[in-house]
Parts: C-alpha cells; sequence; structure tokens
C-alpha cells in the first residue's frame, strides 16, 4: 500500500501522516495543512462545518493519488480529511508526500490539494456572527 | 421507474432533507433528471454549477439513468 486516504470526524493528526509516508527510500517529505481562517474578505468566521459524500470522496482521493503516482517519482501519499464541525485553527486537511527527490514531493502535494478542492465531493459552510453560508455555491 | 437522489451541501437546504424521490422514464438521461430537478427546485438554477454522481461516478449529461442506481446531486464543492 502507498496511499492512506481516510476522511474522519476526529482531530487529524499531521504526526501521524509523516510518519506514514517517512521511508528509507526517499530524501523529503512535503506537507500540506489546511487550516481553519478566522475571517473571509474580512468577515470574521466564528467556525466551519464540513460534510463529505464519504464513498464517493475516498474512491475520487483515491484517483487524485494514483495520477500523481503517474505524473511524479513519488513513493508515499497520505490525505486526511476531516468532517464535522471545526473551530479557528483546527485543521480540515492534511497531505503528506515522500519522494526520493524534493521537486516531485512539491509538485505532487500542490497537484493533489489543488485537484481536491476541484473534485473531491467534499463541502464546506461557513458561519458568521449574522448567518452562513456553503462556500462557492453560488456564483 | 422510481428513483432515489442523495444530496449533500447547499442541494440539502435546496430539497429540504438529504434524500428525495423523483418519478422517471426507464430511458431516462442525466439530463432529464436535471431538467425535472431544476423544474420542481427551481434554486438549483441559481448555483454556480452542479452535477450529478451517479455509482459514485462523475456523469453525463448523456448517461443513462438505471433503476438500482445510486445517484447524487454534488453542488460546488469546497473541501480542503
Amino acid at each position: 500500500m502507498n496511499t492512506d486516504i481516510q476522511i474522519s470526524a476526529v482531530t487529524l493528526d499531521v504526526q501521524q501522516c509523516i510518519d506514514w509516508v517517512m521511508s528509507p527510500e526517499c530524501g523529503g517529505i512535503d506537507v500540506f495543512i489546511g487550516t481553519v481562517r478566522n475571517a473571509t474578505q474580512g468577515k470574521p468566521v466564528l467556525r466551519l462545518e464540513f460534510e463529505a459524500y464519504e464513498k464517493m470522496a475516498l474512491s475520487e482521493f483515491n484517483k487524485i493519488a494514483q495520477l500523481a503516482f503517474e505524473k511524479w517519482p513519488v513513493q508515499k501519499i497520505a490525505i486526511h480529511h476531516r468532517v464535522g464541525v471545526l473551530q479557528v485553527g483546527e485543521i480540515p486537511v492534511v497531505i503528506a508526500v515522500a519522494a526520493a527527490h524534493r521537486d516531485a514531493a512539491f509538485e505532487a502535494c500542490r497537484y493533489i490539494i489543488d485537484t481536491l478542492k476541484q473534485t473531491v465531493p467534499i463541502w464546506k459552510k461557513e458561519i458568521f456572527e449574522d448567518g452562513e453560508v456553503w462556500v462557492a455555491a453560488h456564483p | 421507474m422510481r428513483v432515489n437522489i442523495l444530496a449533500f451541501g447547499i442541494a440539502k437546504d435546496i430539497f429540504g432533507g438529504s434524500t428525495i424521490d423523483v418519478e422517471l422514464t426507464n430511458d431516462a438521461t442525466i439530463s432529464n433528471l436535471k431538467y425535472l430537478l431544476e423544474h420542481r427546485y427551481p434554486k438549483l438554477q441559481k448555483l454556480a454549477t452542479y452535477m450529478i454522481a451517479v455509482n459514485n461516478e462523475y456523469a453525463l449529461d448523456g448517461d443513462t439513468v438505471h433503476e438500482r442506481d445510486e445517484i447524487a446531486i454534488i453542488p460546488p464543492v469546497s473541501g480542503g
């Protein structure tokens, strides 16, 4: 197994992702950590709520990881994504990519986060003091 | 045939629940399904875009819907 893909309702463990991709033949690990920001366009955000179509999301994560393996010489990929209510500063997503050389790790990690934002069926709602909005739903 | 549609994100708010049932002809396409949904729930047309997934894969407008398919409406995603 060269991928560890999880959707979790509990706090993500960054170190666990790093430990999982670490391997003797790799010279580097690139890690992307998404964090809940306290504002959107200057408006304070109280918290986020994430929802996933879990079965399809796992399948889409897997597709992205397989494409990353085809495009770059990377050894191991971990993708963990949270669902549920997240407070400011909490971690919705962790991506860790291990490769023999750093360029592949950086590029594959960037590709994974950029693609997941476009294709994986997960949704976030921003909760403001005066209302709530499903992100990206409307033009 | 009667098919069940799963809804997520804003689609759940628009449908007023996490699933709805719709009645389709046996050879109905994704395009037919979208037309019917938009007629019943005009707010769908206000979305930036939305897709239909069949058995956990994004479907094309010309794909045919089958009775036992798992069908879901996928409003614009915003994970990460």
